[in-house]
């Protein structure tokens, strides 16, 4: 069972009290507990199940702008005594920063919206190895499949943050994820895809027919790829690729980036970066939301944020260290983003094939290629090569390279913007990037 | 050594008692304990930005019949925790068979010694040593506009507990120390980042002002990185200079011969064992048992004493990297490759040093060689696809070469090569091989292990680079 909210309130106040006791002036503690139950299918036999129960603490001290932290996952009141000494030890001896303190207290959360982030459902693992039955035996129904792999993650959470301001709150949540890798083999060649689905509550993850038919298309169709040659080309970004530039774009407005300089998007405050019919949203109110949230990780109050309107970027995520350093209010977004998403373009999916008569469409990318100092990008990827809106042939071995500033102000969405993930975005087409191939 | 028991309701008796039972109808398993600290100490920004220290204590309860795993962990060393693991087990593999293997291979040699890092130094000359770093390199250049600096120590205790009760134990230290530069000129941004660890006290690595030359180096990649020009963008020939270059060996060959992949069929390389897979004179090991190394390992985390194995000999597929499990599904022994991240992780297949051994041509030779192509001295991080074999680097420090010579700089891009293949494709081999300077983390199935690789420069002939220059 989930530990209660009394259980991890009282260790948070242990914590707090001791903390204050031995002389921190402020200090600040996250109690977590964990539990979550895998169980793994391999081409249709049980391969493994896994079962997980954590504690996790941590505490922020602070003796006036002195700070440090400590994290444990051993709760014992000896333990604790132990580290929160050491901590506090530690602490004196870290040199002064102006910028240290706990959030303002007028910016943290006050109320709370009801979000509908945790199910109690519970799924007895015999439940899951049926759902994961139905799955690989429709993923394998295609002789090309020869290989298959997936799981069902049934993941239950909850946690108390609290601080010598007298904050305490916390809550429940929960994750169902079901999962399927299949590998597909013909006499040219061994391709791999996947296809999951994520959700707060059990009754809304796809079923496992479903689930198996997308994998199972998707792995097939990668067959037999070519390499392409060398050229400037319009590149579309499945959504599942697409959400990616977001992730990028967020990095690249952090405050620490942006305080620190260390960002291409530094000083572009109300400057275009984006067409002007592009924008993005941060929204942590979505209902059953997998990136919803009532607070960020400092109990500062999230709010909706329109972060680029008409293509003008309008804020950067803000914590309070930051804030202070950059002169700005927290915007509740320590720890990053919450639902991040781009609101539908005009066109349909298929008018976006069209728009070029030749161009790549991009299943997944490898590597590690964005730098987020100089906004360059340079990534390993495999897809299709799209003539006339229609797919001709698998592509793979090639790179696709740009520069974020050129590549955002070439971005046009689809209208088919889903929430499948807590960052989503539609189906995206960027002009004038390099492929490198043959 | 961590006592796991004395201050648990859980004797170690108890213990033994719980393991054996719950084991008796397995094929493999064990429990494994773990007791770890770990601080990381950050200057960023001209101040000290943080100081971390964590500890961590927990146990993973592991039961394996046929092909089957059954993982339980918690990091409640108690009675209850550990029989609520046990029924857990239980219930996964009640209608599984097997039989319990009890030998375990035994060796005396260790590889690093008995110490914690993190102890050994105080906080106070941890805290200096920054702030040296980061006034060192703001007088050395007004174009340095951003430095960050950071100790990681860690210290783990393990103890391996199996059926019948043999206990199995070590001690693993292991530090890092990284230096990160921005320098800005002229409007433009550039990085150098650089780093140096392994399994040593810090001041191993740090005696005589050592740190010094780390901050050199990140400033020199940053430097060149000022200079530098977009990178051409198709097919052509690459030299990869010695050193932490080897990552490619690591993605491209590496995960391919791991043993979990070869047994499901999933990696590229399952049916090549015996065939030649490399160019003539391409030699690959990967080793544990390298004094003091960041992915040496004097045991893996089944107990199993590590070796020198050798994967590809003179062009040809010796040897797939094993842990128990995979070992016994394929009739062959373990190779002591067997590890994961902490308590909370099933045991994997997995690399430690992984290295391409010198050959007899110079650098020199190779550039001159090259009409049009590419010198890669330094890489970020690498991903490869087991199944399709391809795989990616990205350069972090690279030249183009023209007509044999050295030219620019020029800027990050991603290298992308097919595995299977781009080992036929190497066509020089250095007589200059190097060790990383024990930096690399390598990630599989979300967990991290520390790791080493090493090479000589080599010439591969033909390499798609994917830079913006057509």
């Amino acid at each position: 069972m989930i530990k209660d909210q009394d259980f991890l309130k009282d260790k948070a106040s242990y914590c707090l009290d001791l903390a204050k006791k031995i002389g921190a002036t402020d200090a600040s503690v996250t109690i977590g507990h964990s539990i979550s139950e895998t169980v793994n299918f391999r081409n249709k036999n049980l391969d493994e199940s896994n079962r997980s129960d954590g504690l996790a603490f941590s505490i922020d001290i602070y003796i006036d702008k002195k700070k440090s932290s400590i994290s444990s996952s051993n709760l014992l009141d000896e333990n604790l005594n132990t580290l929160i000494e050491k901590c506090y030890e530690t602490t004196k001896i870290t040199p002064d920063d102006a910028f240290n303190s706990l959030p303002d207290k007028n910016l943290l959360a006050d109320s709370h919206k009801k979000l509908n982030i945790y199910d109690n459902t519970h799924i007895e693992n015999d439940k899951k190895i049926q759902y994961l039955k139905e799955l690989e035996n429709t993923v394998a129904e295609d002789k090309k499949i020869v290989n298959t792999e997936s799981s069902f993650t049934e993941k239950k959470s909850n946690f108390i943050l609290a601080n010598s301001d007298g904050f305490c709150s916390g809550y429940k949540t929960s994750s169902f994820t079901a999962s399927c890798v299949a590998v597909a083999k013909d006499e040219n060649s061994m391709e791999r895809d996947y296809e999951y689905t994520s959700k707060r509550y059990f009754d809304d993850i796809k079923d496992p027919q479903t689930l198996g038919k997308l994998a199972s298309h998707q792995t097939i169709r990668k067959l037999s790829p070519k390499k392409i040659g060398s050229e400037k080309l319009s590149v579309i970004f499945d959504k599942r690729i697409a959400k990616g530039m977001l992730s990028a774009f967020a990095s690249a407005i952090s405050s620490s980036a942006i305080a620190r300089g260390t960002s291409f998007l530094k000083d572009q405050i109300n400057k275009q970066i984006f067409s002007n019919s592009i924008n993005i949203i941060d929204k942590p109110d979505i209902i059953k939301g997998l990136g919803s949230k009532n607070f960020d990780s400092e109990g500062v109050k999230s709010e909706t944020l329109n972060l680029v309107k008409e293509g003008e970027l309008k804020n950067y995520l803000v914590d309070s260290y930051n804030g202070r350093k950059l002169n700005l209010q927290s915007n509740g977004r320590s720890g990053g983003t919450t639902n991040l998403y781009f609101e539908n373009g005009k066109q349909s999916y298929e008018e976006l094939l069209k728009i070029n008569s030749k161009c790549i469409y991009i299943t997944e990318t490898i590597g590690h290629g964005s730098n987020l100092v100089t906004g360059d990008y340079s990534v390993g990827a495999t897809g299709f090569l799209v003539e006339e809106g229609e797919f001709r042939y698998p592509i793979n071995e090639i790179t696709i390279a740009g520069n974020f500033k050129d590549m955002f102000k070439n971005i046009f969405l689809a209208n088919d913007l889903d929430f499948e993930y807590s960052t989503n975005s539609p189906t995206m087409l960027i002009e004038g990037m390099t492929v490198a191939g043959k | 050594m961590s006592n796991f028991f004395d201050k648990s309701d859980l004797a170690r008796k108890d213990a033994e008692n719980i393991v054996s039972d719950t084991l008796k109808n397995c094929d493999d398993g064990e429990l494994y304990l773990e007791d770890s600290q770990s601080e990381s100490v950050v200057l960023d920004d001209n101040k000290i930005k943080s100081s971390n220290y964590s500890s961590d204590l927990g146990f993973g309860f592991r039961a394996v019949s046929n092909e089957v795993v059954a993982y339980s962990y918690s990091n409640e060393i108690s009675k209850d925790s550990l029989n609520s693991s046990a029924k857990n087990l239980q219930s996964t593999l009640k209608s599984i068979k097997g039989t319990y293997n009890n030998e375990i291979p035994k060796s005396n040699k260790k590889f690093y010694n008995d110490i914690n890092p993190i102890e050994q130094k105080t906080l106070n000359s941890k805290l200096e040593v920054l702030n040296k770093v980061n006034e060192y390199l703001r007088k050395k250049d007004r174009a340095v506009k951003q430095v960050t600096a950071n100790f990681l120590g860690e210290h783990k205790s393990i103890e391996i507990i199996r059926s019948g009760g043999e206990a199995i134990t070590d001690i693993r230290p292991l530090i890092r120390f990284n230096v990160s530069v921005m320098l800005e000129k002229d409007g433009r941004k550039e990085t150098g980042v650089y780093g140096i660890g392994g399994r040593q006290s810090y001041d191993d690595y740090l005696q005589n002002d050592n740190w010094k030359s780390v901050c050199e180096e990140a400033f020199r990649i940053a430097s060149v990185n000022l200079e530098s020009k977009p990178a051409p963008a198709g097919e052509m020939q690459v030299v990869l200079g010695p050193g932490w270059p080897a990552i490619l060996i690591h993605e491209a060959i590496g995960h391919g011969l791991e043993g979990d992949f070869n047994r499901k069929k999933t990696s590229a390389f399952h049916n090549l064992m015996g065939e030649k897979v490399a160019s003539e004179g391409v030699t690959i090991v990967d080793d544990g048992t390298i004094n003091n190394r960041r992915g040496s390992l004097t045991i893996d985390d089944e107990g199993t004493p590590t070796e020198r194995t050798v994967l590809i000999e003179n062009g040809i597929l010796k040897n797939f990297m094993q842990d128990r499990l995979n070992a016994r599904l394929m009739n062959t022994r373990s190779t002591g490759s067997g590890r994961r991240e902490n308590y909370r992780h099933v045991v994997l297949p997995r690399m430690r040093n992984t290295m391409m051994l010198s050959g007899k041509q110079t650098q020199d030779e190779m550039i001159k060689s090259v009409d049009k192509g590419i010198f890669a001295v330094s890489f970020g991080g690498g991903q490869v696809d087991i199944t399709s074999g391809k795989f990616v680097f990205n350069c972090t420090e690279a030249y183009e070469i023209v007509n044999g010579k050295i030219g620019s700089p020029i800027k990050g891009a991603t290298l992308i090569g097919d595995g299977p293949s781009i080992l036929k494709e190497v066509s020089m081999v250095g007589n200059d091989m190097m060790l990383d300077p024990g930096i690399g983390t390598c990630g599989k199935a979300g967990q991290g292990v520390p790791v080493g690789v090493a090479q000589p420069s080599i010439l591969i002939d033909k390499m798609t680079v994917g830079g913006t220059k057509l």
